[in-house]
């Protein structure tokens, strides 16, 4: 094979061709591509797109099956022991030692990239103010936040000055503050004169790279700049605004509509990506009222994508369909189905959650947002009764966690982040297993069964392993289990974590579809378009609440001159921020 | 709630055997043990080698290198002829045992009066060097006897229970003990902590289950997988070795279960304390070595300083092993395993409370 010679690109791959088993589809299928030096370029693509196994490849780790690779003009298999020094890669999952404090893992990094000298001390002072972990280089690894330990993963990778960065999704798990940080350091690298790959399934992260790949399938279905996708998308996204109807059922019908190819709630609007520009949706079957309008919005990249990939259509939930309507006691007031009365946990001098009060209505969607170690989760913890409150009290349906735990909790469905499954067991037995925990049996639980698994498509994998399940099946499984006994609450803790939008879209479909039946639900989330959907926010930082209300309520705090229009990222930046200040006013007083 | 009791433990059971690999990792491990314990961890001294140095010649010196020729402890005797040769024997490591039979020896004998004989043991085998001069000594004694030195009391030594000594009947009722243990407790130690792990914990504490019910969930099937791999050992010890089991099946049942508890409270002890499964795996290492070490399977508990007596008393194991052995061995009934249930269950009973207010605190 003829390699033609290069075009001056950091990075190229041509006709790259990657298969794992025979009778596999390929993980990459002839792919063909270059990076250009000085440049962040955000792969971006659905979850088994190849976006690892892209990375893997050039940072030399994967021998192609088919195809050629050049990195900085060479061969990352023939000259890898040149290139070693100049690739930065880091996996998913980068290899803290989580037991090695913040400076023994620098060190660690440093003696294996054989960083040594004056220059090891020159760049671990800049990679500690770079990280902003100087005041942390003590502290074990494994007792960082999720962003902290993610600028620790790059700083590592930086070692050594590499000239080409490989990030594989290096914004999972981490909040909103912690990833404007993390954007600054790479975009500050890239200034440098870096190649940066960034891999993501998050299209708002993508919108700020220089240069984007969307790739489904191993191969790349759109490239260019974030601005020229966007552009082609202008005049097709719009805003149903001024709605009468309940926003939920307004994006149900809207789905329906053959002209909309797209459709997630924001605040108080509903907003959809049409088919054609100029060919509108029908605003009154989706029956939102007389006094409903359509305005055109702004595209984003989701857009672009979600388009490309075929969007997506109809927006019933086969889950919903096959749920009955949640009846509520005339005991329990409707108004404060799930309630926080002054919750409080403090572990040893540090108070995790100090004073949180909430109350959440029937079929409500009820968001729990903060950054990282901000008292969210102990919260969320307390709520469905995984920790004991120090002070206050978590009710569900008016029963106390403390004193009634196995009662409330026949009420409640819970969903971890990583999809709690029993992974050493078939699909089938943990359906048996989570229904029968809570006193399913017999012919009613082989019905609920059966209902579930036509509901989420699982009939072909029932005999399947679950760890050999794709992610998106997994957390089809994981929310059948947690919905099997037919729960009127749900508890959804950062449940899309890692997912791409398209099987988002999906699992949203199936929680608005819930709560349309009364179920009420409570959620953790770091992506601000999940926060969206919810009809109330709580936003807690250092343990306290700082702001509660719709997401327009809390974008409406946060509206000034200069940002007219702020986005739900803007508004949980600025509300920190903003209870930063004022604690720091109060303590110079 | 005996319902999805039932649920939990058959999850656990799809868990711990559910595929091929999870079954061959519980039943490989015991089968290995098996074959190669009794063969290995034998104190027997056999087919060593012993050097002479005879300066005698006479009767008493030929009747005692006979002897040593029939004894199966000493496949070969090197004859020397110098104490040089006698001691390199020994350097050299060719020999375990060196005798020097002086020049007098059957003229003293036949005289009626002592002879001394000297014994060169290898330091380096100080136990089965030790084991083989008790044999030589043996056969001087006799010697001595049948040329008729009276010596000053005869005992004879008769044994009971394992009249040939045969070091297998002693350990292989030990090994039902000691291999179940490692079954035991990797089901209930190492179960939990990757559920932990896998945070499938979370959503059973979420679920209705109480703490209890979730630790009995781990607790039973911890006895049941006890109980398989305990069966198949004295399978093993009755078909393969051809042990006698003169005791009662049912008591070896009891003792099985109330040993698996005591061990199900331990293994959920350590799970309570533990974060991941690497710590669960140090905690039932740091367990399983001493508990071994104190339970007598080793050296006798009596030997031992008095606070590792006490601990000794608070080791299950110490329990099961001379109970294994009375079953296999001293035909044990029920009233004779009493003294050795009881312990045990009064250890369990304190390993699985400790453990249950140690959960209950763990979700606080």
């Amino acid at each position: 094979m003829n390699i033609p010679p290069s075009t001056g690109a950091a990075l190229e791959v041509r006709g790259l061709v990657k298969t794992f088993a025979p009778g596999l589809p390929p993980a990459l299928d002839h792919l063909t591509t270059s990076f250009h030096a000085g440049t962040i370029t955000g792969l971006v693509g659905p979850d088994g797109a190849g976006k690892t196994t892209l990375l893997r490849t050039l940072a030399g780790l994967l021998q192609p099956t088919e195809g050629s690779v050049r990195v900085l003009d060479m061969d990352p298999f023939t000259q890898g022991d040149f290139l070693r020094d100049q690739v930065g890669y880091m996996p998913q999952k980068f290899g803290l030692y989580e037991d090695l404090s913040v400076l023994e893992n620098l060190v660690l990094y440093a003696d294996l990239r054989n960083v040594t000298g004056e220059d090891r001390e020159r760049s671990f002072k800049q990679m500690l103010a770079f990280t902003d972990l100087a005041r942390f280089t003590d502290r074990l690894a494994g007792k960082l936040s999720g962003g902290m330990k993610q600028k620790l993963g790059l700083a590592c990778t930086l070692l050594g000055s590499p000239r080409v960065l490989l990030l594989d999704e290096p914004g999972v798990g981490v909040d909103p503050i912690s990833r404007r940080e993390l954007w600054r350091m790479v975009r500050g690298l890239a200034s440098e004169g870096l190649t940066i790959l960034w891999s993501t399934a998050y299209l708002d992260e993508a919108e700020l790279c220089d240069d984007v790949r969307l790739m489904n399938k191993g191969n790349i279905i759109a490239s260019g700049t974030p601005k020229e996708l966007m552009d082609q998308m202008r005049g097709r996204c719009l805003h149903v605004a001024n709605l009468k109807a309940q926003r939920r059922e307004v994006l149900r019908k809207a789905l329906h509509d053959p002209e909309v190819v797209d459709g997630v709630i924001q605040g108080a609007n509903v907003r959809v990506v049409i088919r054609e520009v100029g060919r509108f949706p029908d605003l009154a079957a989706m029956e939102a009222g007389p006094d409903a309008v359509l305005v055109e919005v702004d595209p984003r990249l989701e857009d672009a994508f979600i388009s490309r990939l075929g969007g997506v259509h109809g927006g019933d939930s086969a889950l919903a369909a096959v749920t009955k309507p949640v009846e509520l006691p005339a005991s329990i007031d409707p108004e404060a189905v799930i309630e926080a009365r002054g919750l409080t946990k403090r572990f040893g001098e540090f108070t995790a959650t100090d004073h949180v009060s909430f109350k959440v209505s029937k079929g409500e969607i009820f968001g729990l947002l903060g950054p990282n170690g901000a008292g969210k989760s102990t919260t969320f913890k307390m709520k469905c009764g995984l920790l004991k409150p120090t002070e206050g009290q978590a009710l569900v349906m008016g029963l106390d966690l403390k004193f009634s735990p196995s009662e409330a909790r026949q009420r409640l469905g819970y969903m971890a982040q990583k999809f709690s499954l029993y992974l050493g067991l078939t699909v089938e037995q943990n359906l048996v297993f989570f229904s029968g925990i809570y006193g399913l049996d017999g012919q009613q639980q082989k019905e609920k069964i059966h209902e579930l698994v036509e509901a989420f498509g699982l009939r072909p994998f029932l005999q399947t392993k679950t760890v050999d399940l794709a992610l998106g099946f997994k957390q089809r499984l994981a929310l059948a289990c947690a919905v099997m006994h037919e729960p009127q609450i749900l508890f959804l803790d950062e449940p899309t974590s890692g997912v791409d939008p398209v099987t988002r879209r999906e699992f949203w479909t199936h929680i608005n579809g819930l709560a349309q039946k009364g179920v009420t639900i409570m959620v953790t989330t770091h992506f601000m378009d999940e926060a969206e959907y919810c009809d109330r926010i709580a936003l807690i930082y250092r343990g306290k609440r700082i702001a509660m209300g719709t997401p327009d309520d809390l974008k409406g705090m946060v509206v000034t001159p200069d940002c007219s229009n702020p986005t739900m990222e803007d508004a949980f930046i600025e509300l920190v921020l903003r209870a930063d200040r004022e604690r720091e006013a109060k303590v110079s007083q | 709630m005996l319902k999805r009791l039932f649920r939990l433990i058959v999850k656990e059971l799809q868990v711990t055997a559910g595929d091929k690999k999870a079954r061959l990792m519980l039943l490989v491990p015991v089968l290995l043990q098996i074959v190669i314990f009794p063969w290995a961890a034998t104190l027997e001294v056999k087919n060593s080698t012993i050097a002479v140095y005879n300066q005698d010649g006479g009767p008493a010196s030929i009747e005692i290198l006979q002897r040593l020729t029939h004894t199966p402890a000493f496949e070969r005797i090197i004859a020397v002829h110098s104490d040089g040769a006698l001691q390199d024997s020994i350097d050299s490591q060719q020999a375990l045992l060196a005798l020097r039979l002086p020049a007098d020896l059957s003229r003293n004998l036949q005289a009626g009066r002592p002879a001394t004989v000297q014994i060169l043991i290898d330091g380096r085998h100080s136990n089965s060097g030790q084991i083989a001069s008790g044999y030589v000594s043996q056969i001087l004694q006799a010697t001595r006897s049948e040329h008729g030195v009276r010596p000053t009391s005869i005992v004879n030594i008769r044994n009971l229970f394992n009249q040939n000594l045969n070091f297998k009947w002693h350990i292989v009722p030990s090994l039902v003990a000691i291999i179940t243990t490692i079954g035991c407790l990797t089901v209930t130690a190492l179960s939990v902590a990757r559920e932990r792990e896998e945070g499938t914990f979370d959503q059973l504490l979420v679920s209705p289950l109480t703490p209890g019910y979730i630790m009995a969930g781990k607790a039973i099937p911890g006895v049941l997988v006890a109980l398989g791999q305990a069966g198949l050992i004295v399978l093993a010890a009755i078909f393969g070795y051809g042990l006698p089991f003169t005791g009662s099946i049912l008591t070896l049942l009891m003792a099985i279960i109330f040993y698996g508890l005591a061990l199900a409270g331990i293994g959920l002890f350590i799970s309570s304390i533990s974060a991941n499964q690497q710590q669960a795996f140090l905690g039932v290492f740091s367990f399983m070595a001493p508990a071994v070490l104190l339970s007598g399977f080793v050296s006798p508990i009596e030997n031992m300083p008095t606070v590792f007596q006490w601990i000794a008393w608070m080791n299950p194991l110490s329990y099961f092993i001379p109970l294994a052995k009375g079953l296999f061995l001293k035909g044990f009934g029920f009233a004779d395993a009493w003294p050795f249930l009881w312990p045990m269950l009064v250890i369990a009973t304190c390993t699985l409370s400790i453990s249950l207010s140690l959960f209950r605190r763990h979700i606080a």
